[in-house]
Formats: C-alpha cells, sequence, structure tokens
C-alpha cells in the first residue's frame, strides 16, 4: 500500500525562538534514521530543488562534527555545519547548528533535535530547532527565501536569454 | 520602499503577544475595545495603544457605530509574513520528497 506524503511537510512557529518542522514518512523509521544520517543518502535530497550537493560530511558520535555543502544556481556555496550532542539511533538526534552564510556565523548557533515515532510501518519525523534570539530564527527561514528568489531569477533569465 | 516599510512595520506589529492575541480576537469577528480590555485582562490605556500600533500597519481598520468604536482585522499586510514561512515550507517540502525517494529505494532493496 503506498499512501503518498509528498508535500505535506508542515512548519510552524511554537515560540519566538523555534521552528518544528514535521513530516510523517511512509517507512519504517530505522530507514528513515539511515536516510537522515548516511552521507551518501543525505546528498540524494538535501539540496533538492536548490543545487547539487558539493559534500556531506557526516562523523555520527557524540562531539562528532558535520558539515553540507551545496552549489546553488548562480554558483553560490550554500553551507552548514555543526556537532552531533546526543545520538539514539534511530529515535532521536540533537545536534548544534551554524549556517554559514549568516555574519558572525558561531554566534548564532542553533540546536536541532529529531526526534523519530513508527506506528504501523510510517514515521513521523519531528524537527525541532531552537535558536539563542528570534532574529537568528527569522534569517534561517529568510535564508530560504533569498535562495527561491536567487533561483527564480535565474530560471527568469534562462526563459529570457530564451527569447 | 514604502511597501517593503509596510511590510518589516507589520511583522514588528505582530512580534508582540498581546497584539497577536488581539489580532486572533479579531480574527473571528468585530468588536469594541471593551472586549479585549475584558478577554485579555488588560487595562484600556494598553489596549489603545496596542491597537494604534496594529492601525498604524493597517493590520486594524476602526469604524464608529453610535458612540462606539469598533474594531475590526485587515489581515492584507500579513501576507509577506505567511508567503515568508510558505517559501520554507516549500523548501523542506522539496527535501522530503526527494527523502521518499531515497526511502523508497532502501525499501526496494530491502525487499530484494
Amino acid at each position: 500500500m503506498t499512501t503518498t506524503t509528498r508535500g505535506t511537510a508542515k512548519v510552524t512557529l511554537p515560540t519566538d525562538l523555534q521552528i518544528l518542522i514535521t513530516r510523517e514518512f511512509n517507512a519504517p523509521k530505522a530507514l528513515v534514521w539511515r536516510a537522515y544520517t548516511e552521507p551518501e543518502l543525505v546528498k540524494r535530497w538535501w539540496g533538492a530543488g536548490m543545487g547539487e550537493m558539493q559534500s556531506a560530511e557526516i562523523d555520527l558520535r557524540v562531539g562528532g562534527t558535520w558539515r553540507y555543502v551545496q552549489v546553488i544556481p548562480g554558483g553560490a556555496e550554500v553551507a552548514f555545519h555543526g556537532v552531533y550532542r546526543e545520538i539514539e539511533a534511530p529515535d532521536r538526534l540533537v545536534n548544534t547548528e551554524v549556517f554559514e552564510g549568516l555574519p558572525d556565523p558561531d554566534a548564532h548557533t542553533g540546536l536541532i533535535t529529531v526526534t523519530l515515532a513508527e506506528t504501523g510501518g510510517r514515521t513521523l519525523l519531528e524537527m525541532r530547532c531552537e535558536y539563542g534570539d528570534q532574529e537568528t530564527r527569522d534569517a534561517i527561514i529568510a535564508s530560504g527565501m533569498e535562495v527561491g528568489l536567487q533561483r527564480s531569477l535565474d530560471s527568469l533569465e534562462s526563459v529570457a536569454v530564451e527569447l | 520602499m514604502a511597501r517593503a516599510a509596510t511590510t518589516t512595520d507589520a511583522f514588528n506589529a505582530v512580534a508582540e503577544l498581546r497584539r497577536r492575541q488581539i489580532l486572533d480576537l479579531l480574527a473571528q469577528g468585530e468588536r469594541p475595545v471593551g472586549d479585549f480590555v475584558d478577554l485579555l485582562g488588560l487595562a484600556q490605556p494598553q489596549v489603545s495603544k496596542h491597537l494604534r500600533v496594529l492601525r498604524e500597519v493597517d493590520l486594524v481598520r476602526v469604524r464608529e457605530v453610535g458612540r462606539q468604536r469598533v474594531y475590526r482585522l485587515n489581515p492584507g499586510p500579513l501576507k509577506p509574513l505567511y508567503e515568508w514561512l510558505a517559501t520554507y515550507e516549500r523548501r523542506w517540502n522539496e527535501r522530503f520528497d526527494s527523502m521518499d525517494d531515497v526511502l523508497d529505494d532502501l525499501k526496494a532493496k530491502e525487499t530484494d
């Protein structure tokens, strides 16, 4: 049985400092955990719609680091990195997140808590992102908008070139 | 430029909890000022201050009904705020939709 889950991610702002992202997957949590933590698998989805993944480095142990780099249309690099704080495979992952595109990035470290809950072969993923101040949280949300805008401008340009 | 400033102001206006509560109440329909005093437990001057901020960014409009001033919601200026979050949500949808494909592959390999 396949029940489509496409386009069902929900983003809410539970507090002034948080972003909460929820999404159900039609797969057991052991597989969702793999897709979320294995570099070769992460590379296949993290950059979706936003350009090629250049690298996904994951040292999955407490105190280990991660770094994802993608190249967005237009050639700019967008990179995130962080440190793993808590690892309870395949249920819970806590890590820090630094968006390297912000000025003074390390001063704007977020804490990301991902939990996976399986029911009847389906898995609910809950990702809670907490930042030190509201300005940082809003900048993280806006970063997606800038990339999206850049992408729209690029596709507009490619259309314009064809005219 | 004037438009960008309005947008920023609307963002600031809804960043305050009490003002969001006032907008939530107005989302249910028009209300006189006294309703906010009763329902939010705020003093009248505070309510008036918040309503003034909301009127300045055009999130709230007012009309006279007899001797009463009745306030109503004008949600238009919130549209950029909604779009701002919707764009971020769309990005995660693209990611997780791709993750569906990865998971389908993993499931197929498991059954091999």
